[in-house]
Formats: structure tokens, C-alpha cells, sequence
């Protein structure tokens, strides 16, 4: 059933370890642009001088949040340029590795990047004097959100037909998702029936349940559950995308 | 070994495989001749899995390919025609990964890397970086890797394309070593000295079908032993004849220049298909 993830995975975990500073330089970037721009030069008037605490409080568990999103989702790059530039895939595809196993791989290493950009974040967060409660329900929240993320981005990889296809799926999916999921703002301002819609994405509830975790507010129990059957499903899409991926 | 029944595959309705038959026995090296685009690419991805036949099936060691591609799959070892090594990666780390996808044990995958580097004198080249080597050393990492988990077959397609011939002939000698070890070799290939100084027996694939099988020496005596190549117009035309005088009388009659030498597979292909290998074009 899962014959062979360990070799998917510690193949990527060697790729990884080789570009890691330039991986970790490129994961500090946009979290930093975001905390500058929406938790320090836009914060309310008043707060500057401490930073827009109350908003950095705020915007923290939703950036680690989308961070998990966007390196998890990340993966179906690297799976792209090995499949389409390099023609990797075709050296697993030949070797008695099982769907549940490739996908399982590549899942797990982009859980690996997604915990890898969250630390970065809270890093970035502390370092701009941040204190939340980064307790063992926030890790679950993000690691889930990472799960669904990274569990899609193998399925959609295996059903493009080009690396620039790529390119659309980030556009019109992760970078929408990544302004409107409620790493900015909360949902719940918004008029019921947008509120109603973005609940439908799952970094909202990565967001919130990440956010209530952190701040110590009410756990929000079924974005948790939400977040693990997106992620069933998803891994389940893969499995069957990557067992289709034979012409 | 290798059993192709009645295959046909086709894509986007172009036919690449029609009905194709082939039978590879335990221990040979076999050559699967044929110019670019006659389905020889195809018959390699069907036998290891990588595609399904429409039709027809494929069996290596008597498993049916499409039932059991696992089973097949850990029986096999492939050194496709492109170049599909991790650049980022050493040439130790991809022998490593190599071996791992095939369930080694650590210190077997130690064994067998420092084996098949030896064995093709990549020895001193463990820890570069693959994109630091040069197509010749590349090719010869992807054999060094195809053979990491001592597969009991071996398909090899064009795996000497685009070297330059003393670099070919490097991997020749290492092809034969593996053959010599006792592996069933499958070699895709379009040149034709490379079927007649490897193979034992040689099957010309001509537009998704087989047009001759035999060994090589079967083949061209089948056609004579001598040609004579004279230009006619712009085209060289190809004549064989069983005797040398016969062939030196004949070329001695034409209006121009002419060249008398032994018949090869390439005369052999052009008789049966009509085509010449190196491209494919009709004579």
C-alpha cells in the first residue's frame, strides 16, 4: 500500500538539505514583506511605536498558516520540474514504489517544508517581539492545513500536462486563497454570504483554528475536523492521479 | 525471458505498436533495431511498466506486466534514453536513492554502489554533483544506477545516443561485462555496428511491426556478403550478391565510381522495410 514512501521522501529530504539556506531565504520573504507592510507600516495609528501588537497578534497564526499553505503546495513544483524537466518521475514509475507510497513521499516532504516555513515565521514573529501560545493544537492545526495542501498539490501535479499549467493553478487557487483565508482580516467581518464562501476554503479554518489556538480563544472543532477529511480526500485523489499516471 | 504477444499500442490514433510478437531468451542480448519513431521507445515503457498495451500482452520471467508491475518492476532495470539522474544530487546519492526505491538493505546498497561504480570506473566521480559530469559519465551513471539492484533483466534504450564513439565503445565493453554476468538485455538502439558488435540476436521494428529476427550473422547472409554502394544521382543505391566478383563485375559496369564492402545490417534493414535506420526515410 505504501511500499517505497521512505525513498521518496529521503530523496527530497536530500534535495532539500543541499538548497536548504536558499529554500530558507526565500520562505523568510514574504512573511517579512507582510509583518513590514500590514502588521508595522499599516497598523492602526497609535501603535506603530509598539508595532501594531495587537494586529501582528493577529496576523501571526495566519501567516504561519498560509506559509504552511504555500510551501506545502510548493511541492508541486518540484514534482513538475522532475517529472517534465528532469524525467525523475519516470525512474520511480519504474521502480516497484506504490501510488499510496510516491504520494505518501512527497506528502511527508511537504510537511517537512511547511513546519520548516512555519518555524520561520514564528521566528520572524518573535523577532519582531510577538508572544502567542504556540501549543500542540496549533502545530495539529497547520500540520493538517500542510497535509490537504501537499496531498492536492501531488494529485494536480500528476493531471497537468505541462509545468506551465502550474502556474494557473497557483494564480487562480493559492494566491486568492492566500489573501481572502483570513490571514489578513477575519471572516466574520465580512457580509454572510462572502463569509459563507470563504469558509469553504481551507485555509480559513486553518487560519482560525491556528488563531484560537494561539491566542487562547474557543477551539474551533470543526474546522479541525474539516481540515482532516479535506485532507483524507485529497490524499485519496492522489493516490488515484499518480496510479492514472501511466502515459 | 521477455515475451511480447500480439501488442498494439497507440496514441492519439497514431498506431506506434501493430501486432507486435518477440521472444528474448534467458541470458541474451538482444537488439531491437529500428529508426526513430518505429515503436521501439514504446515496447520498452510497455515491458516495465511505464505504459499499457491496448491490446496483446507483455510477460518478463513469465509475470504479466499489466497484473503484476511490481513484481516485474523489482525484476528489472532500465537506462532510459534520456538522461534522468538528479543533477542536484552526487553520483552516490543517486545510486542510494536508486537502491532505496528498491527495498536495499543500507549496507547491500553500499556494496553493489561501490560494485557498479568500479565496474564502470566512476569510482573516483562517487561525490560530484551529476550536473558537474559529462553526457559520457552521465550515461554511464545511469547504467551504474540501472544495475544498483541486480536486476535479472535489463533494458537498455539508445543508451550510447549522441556519445561520441570512443565513449560508445566504453559503454560496449561495460555492456557486454553485464551480459557476460548473466543478465537479459533488451538494446534499443539505431546504430547498426552497435547490434552487430553486441547483439546476439537483432529484430528490425519498421513502423510498429517486426520485419526480420535472427542473429545478425542469419540476417546478412540471408542477403549475401558483399554490396556495392554507386550514386545515382543524388541518391547512393545499395546492391548485395553472394560473390565478391559478382559484386566487383557489377560495380565495375556502372557509368561512375562505385564501393565494394561487406554487407552489414543496415543493407539488411533496407532490403526488409525498404527504409534506411539512420533516419527513418524511405529509399
Amino acid at each position: 500500500m505504501m511500499r517505497g514512501w521512505g525513498a521518496v521522501y529521503y530523496r527530497e529530504a536530500l534535495l532539500l538539505r543541499r538548497r536548504f539556506w536558499k529554500t530558507l531565504g526565500t520562505m523568510c520573504v514574504s512573511p517579512l514583506l507582510y509583518i513590514l507592510a500590514f502588521g508595522w507600516a499599516m497598523a492602526p495609528a497609535g501603535q506603530q511605536g509598539g508595532m501594531g501588537q495587537e494586529y501582528l497578534r493577529f496576523l501571526l497564526p495566519g501567516l504561519a498558516a498560509m506559509s504552511s499553505m504555500t510551501q506545502a503546495w510548493a511541492i508541486a513544483g518540484e514534482i513538475n520540474i522532475a517529472r517534465f524537466y528532469w524525467r525523475i518521475f519516470e525512474e520511480i514509475q519504474a521502480a516497484p514504489v506504490s501510488p499510496g507510497g510516491y504520494v505518501f513521499g512527497e506528502v511527508l516532504a511537504g510537511l517537512t517544508r511547511a513546519l520548516l516555513a512555519v518555524v520561520t515565521v514564528l521566528c520572524l514573529g518573535l523577532a519582531f517581539g510577538v508572544r502567542l501560545d504556540f501549543g500542540p493544537v496549533f502545530w495539529l492545526a497547520l500540520l493538517l492545513n500542510a497535509f490537504f495542501f501537499a496531498s492536492l498539490a501531488v494529485g494536480l501535479a500528476m493531471r497537468i500536462k505541462a509545468h506551465a499549467d502550474q502556474a494557473l493553478f497557483t494564480s487562480f487557487i493559492i494566491t486568492p486563497m492566500a489573501f481572502l483565508g483570513g490571514t489578513f482580516f477575519p471572516v466574520e467581518r465580512l457580509p454572510v454570504v462572502a463569509r459563507e464562501l470563504l469558509l469553504l476554503l481551507p485555509l480559513t479554518h486553518a487560519s482560525r483554528a491556528a488563531r484560537a489556538a494561539a491566542t487562547g480563544a474557543e477551539l474551533p472543532l470543526l474546522s479541525l475536523v474539516i481540515l482532516a477529511v479535506a485532507g483524507a480526500a485529497a490524499f485519496a485523489f492522489a493516490v488515484k492521479s499518480v496510479a492514472s499516471a501511466k502515459d | 525471458m521477455i515475451r511480447l504477444e500480439d501488442v498494439h499500442k497507440q496514441f492519439a490514433g497514431r498506431a506506434a505498436l501493430c501486432g507486435v510478437d518477440l521472444a528474448v531468451r534467458r541470458g541474451e542480448l538482444f537488439a531491437y533495431l529500428g529508426p526513430n519513431g518505429a515503436g521501439k521507445t514504446t515496447t520498452v515503457r510497455i515491458l516495465t511498466g511505464l505504459c499499457l498495451p491496448d491490446s496483446g500482452r507483455a510477460l518478463v520471467d513469465g509475470l504479466d506486466v499489466a497484473r503484476e508491475p511490481s513484481r516485474v518492476k523489482a525484476l528489472c532495470g532500465v537506462c532510459g534514453q534520456t538522461v534522468n539522474l538528479d543533477q542536484d544530487l552526487t553520483v552516490a546519492e543517486n545510486l542510494d536513492v536508486h537502491g532505496r526505491l528498491f527495498g536495499m538493505a543500507r549496507e547491500l546498497r553500499r556494496l553493489r554502489a561501490a560494485e557498479n561504480l568500479e565496474r564502470l570506473d566512476l569510482a573516483d566521480r562517487a561525490k560530484s554533483l551529476v550536473r558537474e559530469l559529462s553526457g559520457g559519465l552521465r550515461r554511464r551513471v545511469m547504467l551504474a544506477r540501472a544495475l544498483m539492484h541486480a536486476p535479472r533483466v535489463l533494458f537498455l534504450d539508445e543508451p550510447t545516443v549522441g556519445l561520441d564513439p570512443a565513449i560508445r565503445r566504453k559503454l560496449w565493453a561495460a555492456i557486454r561485462s553485464i551480459r557476460e554476468a548473466g543478465a537479459t538485455i533488451l538494446l534499443t538502439t539505431h546504430y547498426i555496428e552497435e547490434a552487430e558488435f553486441l547483439a546476439d540476436r537483432v529484430a528490425f521494428l519498421n513502423q510498429g511491426r517486426v520485419a526480420a529476427l535472427g542473429t545478425p550473422a542469419e540476417l546478412m547472409e540471408a542477403q549475401g556478403h558483399w554490396a556495392v554502394d554507386m550514386l545515382d544521382g543524388t541518391d547512393m543505391r545499395t546492391t548485395c550478391f553472394r560473390e565478391r566478383d559478382e559484386a566487383q563485375a557489377f560495380g565495375a559496369s556502372g557509368p561512375g565510381s562505385f564501393t565494394l564492402r561487406r554487407v552489414n545490417l543496415e543493407d539488411v534493414f533496407l532490403a526488409t522495410t525498404g527504409r534506411k535506420l539512420a533516419n527513418g526515410a524511405a529509399a
